[in-house]
């Protein structure tokens, strides 16, 4: 099947990949600058002048991550079904080939194994041009897989979320992939592997209420959107003006929900010492009850 | 208020009570005449309850006068002591939980609770909780978890609250975390779906070693509106979103994310409470019992093993 084919195909960057706008020359919505995009895209779409963060593609997003030449891909083997039926102004097998086609990738995730500043990791980014960075089956069986065999590998996991919620086109198994994703981030939990969260814009809905903050320690990007609810929803259902900065990462660092808002470029820095810091520990302080369960069961 | 479709079905019961009536009034003998209506009735009862559309089960899941988490607790459970509090910011009315015997087994109950009226109903907030009301749950899981107590949760909710208070206190952390401590429990965990499993706020307690659905809940990772507003962008296309769903019972069943259906008294649960929670105590007792003979390590692996399994794809490379 050709699906990994489209991703090792390596198309160069689409103008719809990132949410700035088009064109050689933009304006940044952020401070109405004038950025010639090739600066904002060398700068990791961030804004040379402001400092705002525009999404990033999901390429640029592992190249950003990852140790030059570092990355192998284990996702991409995954088709999703269409256990419903589901068609709503469009079928769904259709509205998923349509996505596939234009984003190269079987679906809304991407993952691999990485060096990242040096430390070995499970790499897994959400794209969310792909059907809003749903989480369906096989989103959820790529993010369970990736944390299941960093585990096996000794590999701390770190997974960059960008997503509408669950995939409505899936019914109630895109809900029970919260908990798919959940229960397979035990298997960190017990090989005593770190497991880092980066939530960027947006994370909203299933994915907030299962992985994405369920991270060993959490970070956010910079004036990402991070909710449960979407402002719409909450705006529809108590009729009223949001406050100023609702549900962005720095009003949540503020309400104690975050480690911290990393901006992008620091972020490897950042993640990779905090790997190095939650990894020394085993070494130096051994859990002597572990030993003495695995003594006892030998 | 009646459902719509249930208007024929009570027009009938009328007429069969005016007869009554009058037979008794003219002293008069209608048996044979009574006897065929109440058969009609039965017919007629059976033909609507076993063909509503989707939609229509929406609405008997919500139906006003539908058996509550509450009703159960009283029903179902004898002496069921109601524990309060999160220990950190409230106690959420959207949640009751408590310890209680389940015949003669104690057990550990959380129920989400909708009102049985107005009043009350903006008391629990329609079902729908704030983080507080998670917290409360996750305390109750741990309370099980350390006297080796059974776990029963009691599903009916529109959803978590989405609310500014609700976003700013880590709603959606606090589901991920009750997720999380749920799948960790190392005693038999059951969950009920009572009425509406409204997405992630359902889920939240509903990771349990069996799940059951009573004949008209539903449960859903969004509801019909909602899913309506987003796909046909008009919220009154929800009959259509309810039937794309494949949000009933027997839906679920097929697609695994239920393990059993307890069947409603005929017309709905909400015409017959106490037979509905009889029901459910039969099937409660069953399945915690089936439960009570695996060890913490095996109960734990199941429970992790169902829900890691769920979902459907195929591999291709």
């Amino acid at each position: 099947m050709a699906l990994e084919r489209w991703f090792r195909r390596n198309r160069p960057t689409r103008k719809e990949d990132d949410n700035a706008p088009a064109g050689l020359w933009l304006k940044c919505e952020a401070c109405n600058a004038q950025i010639y995009r090739k600066d904002l895209v060398a700068n990791a779409y961030v804004c040379p002048e402001c400092g705002h963060h525009y999404r990033m593609p999901v390429e640029a997003r592992v190249e950003l991550l990852a140790d030059e030449g570092t990355f192998e891909l284990w996702s991409g083997g995954l088709q999703a079904e269409d256990p419903l039926g589901f068609v709503d102004t469009q079928a769904y097998p259709e509205r998923l080939e349509k996505n596939q086609e234009k984003h190269g990738r079987p679906d809304a995730v991407l993952s691999g194994s990485a060096l990242l500043g040096g430390q070995r990791v499970a790499l897994v980014v959400m794209d969310f041009l792909f059907l809003g960075g749903s989480m369906g089956s096989v989103v959820g069986e790529e993010i369970a897989r990736a944390a299941e065999r960093a585990a096996e590998e000794g590999r701390a996991l770190v997974i960059v979320t960008a997503s509408g919620g669950a995939r409505m086109q899936e019914g109630a198994l895109s809900l029970m992939q919260m908990a798919k994703t959940t229960v397979a981030l035990e298997a960190l939990a017990r090989a005593r592997l770190p497991y880092l969260s980066i939530l960027s814009d947006p994370t909203t809905g299933g994915v907030t209420a299962s992985f994405a903050t369920l991270g060993d320690v959490i970070f956010a990007e910079p004036g990402a959107l991070v909710s449960f609810a979407g402002p719409r929803v909450i705006q529809q259902t108590i009729k009223q003006e949001l406050p100023e900065g609702f549900q962005r990462s720095e009003f949540l660092l503020e309400k104690g929900m975050l480690d911290d808002v990393v901006p992008r470029k620091e972020l490897k820095e950042r993640v990779a010492a905090i790997i190095g810091l939650l990894r020394s520990g085993a070494a130096a302080v051994p859990d002597e009850r572990k030993e003495a369960t695995r003594a006892a069961a030998l | 208020m009646p459902l719509p479709f249930e208007k024929p079905i009570d027009d009938l019961e009328a007429k069969i009570e005016e007869m009554r009536a009058y037979a008794a009034e003219q002293d008069i003998d209608l048996t044979d005449e009574i006897g065929r209506l109440e058969q009609r009735l039965e017919r007629l009862k059976r033909d609507t309850f076993d063909n509503l559309t989707r939609w229509q089960r929406v609405q008997v899941a919500r139906a006003a006068g539908r058996p509550t988490a509450m009703d159960y607790l009283q029903g179902a459970f004898e002496g069921f002591n109601e524990l309060h509090g999160d220990r950190t910011l409230g106690d959420d009315p959207a949640v009751v939980a408590g310890i209680g015997r389940l015949g003669e087994r104690s057990v550990v109950v959380v129920g989400q609770q909708k009102g049985r009226d107005t009043k009350e109903n903006i008391h629990r907030n329609f079902g729908m909780s704030h983080p507080s009301g998670y917290r409360k749950a996750m305390r109750m899981f741990d309370l099980a978890d350390k006297f080796r107590l059974p776990v029963v949760t009691l599903i009916d909710t529109p959803g978590a609250y989405p609310g500014i208070a609700a976003e700013e206190q880590g709603q959606a952390w606090v589901i991920a975390e009750s997720i999380r401590r749920m799948s960790r429990l190392t005693v038999p965990a059951v969950s009920v779906i009572i009425g509406e499993g409204g997405s992630g706020g359902a889920l939240a307690v509903g990771v349990a070693n069996r799940v059951l659905i009573l004949e008209n809940a539903i449960y859903s990772v969004i509801s019909p509106e909602s899913c309506a507003a987003i796909l046909w962008r008009d919220a009154a296309e929800a009959e259509k979103a309810a039937e794309a769903l494949r949000l009933t019972a027997y839906d679920l069943l097929d697609l695994g994310v239920v393990d059993r259906v307890v069947d409603e008294p005929i017309g709905g649960a909400h015409k017959d409470r106490e037979e509905t929670v009889r029901r459910v105590r039969d099937a409660l007792l069953e399945e915690v019992a089936s439960l009570i003979g695996m060890g913490s390590a095996a109960l734990q692996e199941q429970r992790r093993r169902r829900f890691r399994d769920l979902g459907r794809f195929r591999e291709v490379a």
